[in-house]
């Protein structure tokens, strides 16, 4: 990118009041995961108080029917959504990438054999074969769930990817670099991918708010992990434990609500980027 | 006069402010002319022919009469102008090949479009074939889909669409660039056909290709970022061009009849002004070898022998 | 059109068949031993009762057999409908406890995504026509697809089943009744079915109508739809067509969707411990009931495979491409 493009990016960037809303949420729920918990006068999961005692001055977000801080385990639940979002969607994205773009620039035989797995791959749901993996494992990490959330939520960031590296890998300069003899990985990364960095931007954004809510989906019905606290395990403990009938809402509003306000900021995030990568799409 | 133009103004809005894509564009069209409008990308002939039909925003209206046959075009106005879109005044897209909708039968897609018109399909068909005869199109392409069609063949379900109600003016927009030289030949020849049947009156035709239009165009007007340079028939133009930037686009031709590539012309130096702020005066200043101080008003569009216009301070 | 059907039934047979694989693996390799946990369940006073039982489950379960023999019975006996015995529930079937669940789930299924996806779709075409439905619709629309469902079910259940006290939280139907055939039986039916149904479509209305908003948008600005433009046809048959265009990626759509949906339909009901599959298998679970499992992950599987060949016959029916044998669609 050109000094020049660069500071249009950044212009059209901040004037977009849908990608600076997005942002802000994401930092500010980002800035209290990450210094949050040194906020939290109490560890998440001690007995501290009397329970299920109402938000107040002592205890923000209320205490849990065993007497925890909801603050507490609010903030560590924050850590591990961003935990999980960061390496799951990573490792979705990279996957993707990887496939994607063997499929897309080798064509062929290569491509109807990743195709044909990637179909087959996008039509098993993903939570059905999360729940096995995890029913497998007893002991389970928040780095093992992003891990494996990364590993199934490849799929469609493959095809998309493929679709678009199709439609680039035609083009001129592609055609250019094989010619010249560019090894084909080096055509793919030097040449084909600089032209996409966008578009995988907005992979890894939709890959990360994915990897969020299949966390969240999991740690409910009680297979997140075993060693920690996050926003789908509290939500998971308040149903367990009675919170609807005894009316503790302020038990499992707040894990849900941080869940949607990030993953709903994702989305914004990735609209307003769209709108700035392509002018077509800018609101006059 | 089939269709006046006088003083037509239009920009385009932006992020970052107004693009000046065509200012104050004065011209003329007689009965039965088909008129070449050439010049490089950007230089305002396709807003000129967009807005005369369909003028939507980010393109605004500025200011300017368009008068056909002698009525006044409510150009600015999309929901009256509608009235006289297809019946008055139509036009062949450049993307005609993308211009049917994918998911009708051709025919229904016709039917539906000329019936929201308040026309009945059912009286017009037996034209609607005859004409597709005429373009060389099977009946059967009514039934079809756009998809079983080839480029070409959609482009002449597009011209016999657009111009089955007879309108008074045919705007054809590149109609020819994404075609072959042989099929070229035989589009630009139907145009003229259908001229000389009657079934449209004038033409006008948008192309970056000066050579399509010395077959076919009976004048050719010259335009360079949104300014109007020259107009005059063929012969005239080609021949006996007057001004510089017609004299170099004429000149830049190896000889004629061959095509030149939408790219800057060689041997021309500089590029086209940015239209956000173009400079006050002739546009071509910059680039023009014989500019002068006078170039910094504006040249008026002036008829310097009959039917032959030019706007250049050196000519008058 | 034979072509591209019988392209996507080959992708679905390699997918029941890789289910199958893994669904055979499952309790091969998950840890503990599913035997030992049965019988130490039913608690057996000595050795040689322990033996007996092992013996009998090893035969029930076919698993006294070379690795091969036993995955060429398995398909056997998935074919034959027989998935096993439930430990949980010992000694039923899988395939009747399986049986008993899934009209709860086409029930609350088959409604809450047909409906969203038609309201979605019509509520998105309307909103990208007038500006301040759009300004309202789109924020809406991303905040309902971007709610986790099972917290959506809990606050319902928490607003309108507990501080309101208009809907019952828990189960298909109440307690005191038995499933019969009369109206005091439906009315309870429905009463416990809709704020399940509720929080699924919402969660799901909210997608489609921001998807349908989008693309009606693009289809907007098509060659097709500024042609129309240009020919005077009214506003009404420009949209007209602009949505049966953009109907074709959200039928494709609904296809993607299906993954998000089962997890969707797991939580919720969890949430309102509604007796679906979503339910069983994690009842399942946490009992380390691998056949129980089993059976539920290819009754999944199974759901969706079914699910994605009616929405292709859809397809082939929306879009005239396909049945050209030209690619035409986006899956």
């Amino acid at each position: 990118m050109g000094l020049k493009a660069r500071s249009e990016f950044l212009y059209f960037a901040w004037r977009n009041k849908k990608l600076r809303v997005g942002l802000a949420i994401i930092l500010f729920f980002a800035l209290m995961a990450i210094f949050g918990p040194f906020l939290a006068k109490y560890p998440p999961n001690e007995y501290v108080e009397v329970a299920a005692f109402p938000p107040s001055r002592e205890h923000w977000f209320g205490t849990t029917i065993f007497g925890q801080d909801v603050f507490s385990q609010f903030v560590h639940g924050l850590r591990a959504t961003f935990i999980v979002g960061l390496i799951g969607g990573t490792i979705g994205t990279l996957l993707g990438i990887l496939i994607g773009f063997t499929a897309g620039y080798r064509g062929g035989m290569v491509d109807e054999i990743l195709n044909m797995i990637t179909n087959i791959v996008l039509i098993i749901p993903t939570l059905a074969v999360l729940i096995i993996i995890a029913a497998y494992l007893t002991v389970r990490g928040i780095l093992t769930e992003s891990i494996f959330i990364g590993l199934t939520a490849w799929p469609w960031a493959a095809r998309a990817i493929r679709a678009q590296t199709f439609s680039l890998r035609v083009r001129e300069y592609v055609d250019m670099a094989r010619i010249s003899g560019m090894k084909s990985w080096r055509i793919i990364f030097g040449e084909i991918a600089p032209n996409m960095m966008s578009y995988l931007l907005l992979v890894y954004i939709l890959q990360f708010g994915g990897a969020v809510l299949n966390a969240a989906a999991l740690d409910f019905i009680g297979l997140g992990p075993t060693d920690t606290v996050s926003l789908g395990l509290m939500m998971n403990y308040a149903l367990l434990w009675a919170a609807l009938p005894l009316k503790i809402w302020w038990w499992f509003v707040p894990p849900g609500a941080a869940i949607m306000a990030i993953v709903g900021a994702l989305y914004v995030t990735n609209v307003g980027l769209d709108e700035v990568f392509n002018p077509k799409l800018r609101e006059l | 006069m089939t269709l006046q133009v006088e003083n037509l103004t239009l920009y385009y809005q932006t992020l970052r402010g107004d693009a000046r894509a065509l200012e104050d564009a004065t011209f003329k069209m007689a009965d039965g002319e088909i008129m070449g409008v050439a010049g490089e990308s950007g230089c305002g002939k396709t807003t000129l022919g967009h807005g005369i039909v369909l003028l939507k925003p980010p393109m605004k209206f500025v200011r300017g009469r368009v008068v056909l046959d002698g009525e006044e075009l409510p150009i600015w106005d999309m929901e009256r102008m509608r009235e006289y879109r297809f019946r008055k005044i139509s036009i062949i897209p450049q993307y005609a090949m993308n211009a049917l909708n994918p998911i009708r039968k051709i025919g229904t897609m016709i039917g539906e479009v000329v019936r929201s018109r308040g026309i009945d399909y059912g009286a017009i068909l037996p034209e609607l074939k005859r004409r597709l005869d005429l373009v060389g199109l099977s009946h059967d392409v009514l039934k079809m889909y756009p998809i079983e069609l080839s480029g070409g063949m959609k482009q002449r379900v597009v011209l016999v669409l657009s111009t089955l109600l007879n309108p008074s003016v045919l705007i054809a927009d590149e109609i020819t660039s994404a075609l072959d030289v042989s099929t070229q030949k035989a589009v630009m020849e139907m145009l003229v056909e259908f001229r000389d049947r009657g079934f449209v009156k004038s033409i006008m035709v948008i192309t970056h290709d000066i050579s399509i239009l010395y077959q076919v165009a009976d004048s050719i007007m010259v335009m360079y970022a949104g300014q109007l340079s020259e107009k005059g028939p063929t012969e005239v133009i080609i021949h006996r061009p007057r001004h510089p930037y017609t004299k170099m686009l004429i000149g830049s031709l190896p000889k004629v009849g061959v095509r030149y590539a939408e790219t800057r012309l060689s041997g021309i130096p500089g590029s086209p002004p940015v239209l956000l702020d173009p400079p006050p005066g002739c546009r071509f200043q910059d680039r023009c070898p014989v500019a002068f101080e006078k170039c910094r008003d504006v040249p008026p569009f002036l008829e310097i022998e009959p039917g032959h216009f030019v706007a250049c301070w050196r000519e008058y | 059109m034979t072509r591209y059907l019988s392209r996507k039934l080959l992708i679905y047979i390699l997918t029941f068949f890789l289910a199958v694989t893994i669904d055979w693996l499952i309790p091969r390799l998950m840890p503990g031993d599913p035997i030992n946990v049965m019988i130490s369940r039913l608690g057996p006073r000595n050795p040689e009762e322990v033996k007996l039982l092992r013996d009998y489950y090893l035969r029930l379960f076919a698993l006294d057999v070379p690795m091969w023999q036993q995955y060429i019975n398995f398909w056997k006996s998935v074919l034959q409908g027989d998935l096993g015995r439930s430990t949980l529930y010992f000694p039923r079937p899988v395939m009747d406890i399986i049986k008993a669940a899934v009209p709860y789930d086409v029930f609350l299924l088959l409604p809450a995504i047909l409906i969203s996806w038609f309201a979605g779709n019509n509520f998105g075409a309307l909103a990208a026509r007038r500006r301040w439905l759009d300004n309202t619709v789109l924020p809406i629309g991303y905040i309902l697809t971007a709610t986790p469902y099972m917290w959506l079910a809990l606050l319902l259940a928490w607003a309108l089943g507990i501080v309101a006290g208009w809907f019952p939280i828990a189960g298909a139907y109440s307690f005191e009744l038995r499933p019969h055939f009369s109206w005091l039986f439906i009315k309870d039916l429905l009463w416990h079915w809709f704020l399940p149904f509720l929080s699924l479509f919402m969660v799901m209305f909210g997608g489609w109508a921001i998807g349908m908003r989008n693309m009606i948008i693009y289809e907007l600005e098509a060659d097709y739809s500024r042609y129309l433009e240009t020919l005077g046809a009214p506003q009404s048959l420009i949209r007209r067509y602009a949505f049966r265009n953009a109907v074709l990626p959200q039928v494709t759509g609904l296809a993607l969707q299906l993954g998000t949906i089962v997890a969707g339909a797991v939580a919720t009901e969890v949430v309102f411990a509604y007796p679906g599959i979503g339910n069983l298998i994690v009842s399942a679970i946490q009992n380390q009931d691998y056949f129980l499992i089993q059976g539920c992950f290819l009754f999944i599987i199974l759901g969706v495979l079914l699910a994605n060949l009616f929405i292709d016959v859809a397809y082939v029916i929306v879009d005239p491409r396909t049945r050209l044998g030209m690619a035409g669609e986006v899956a």
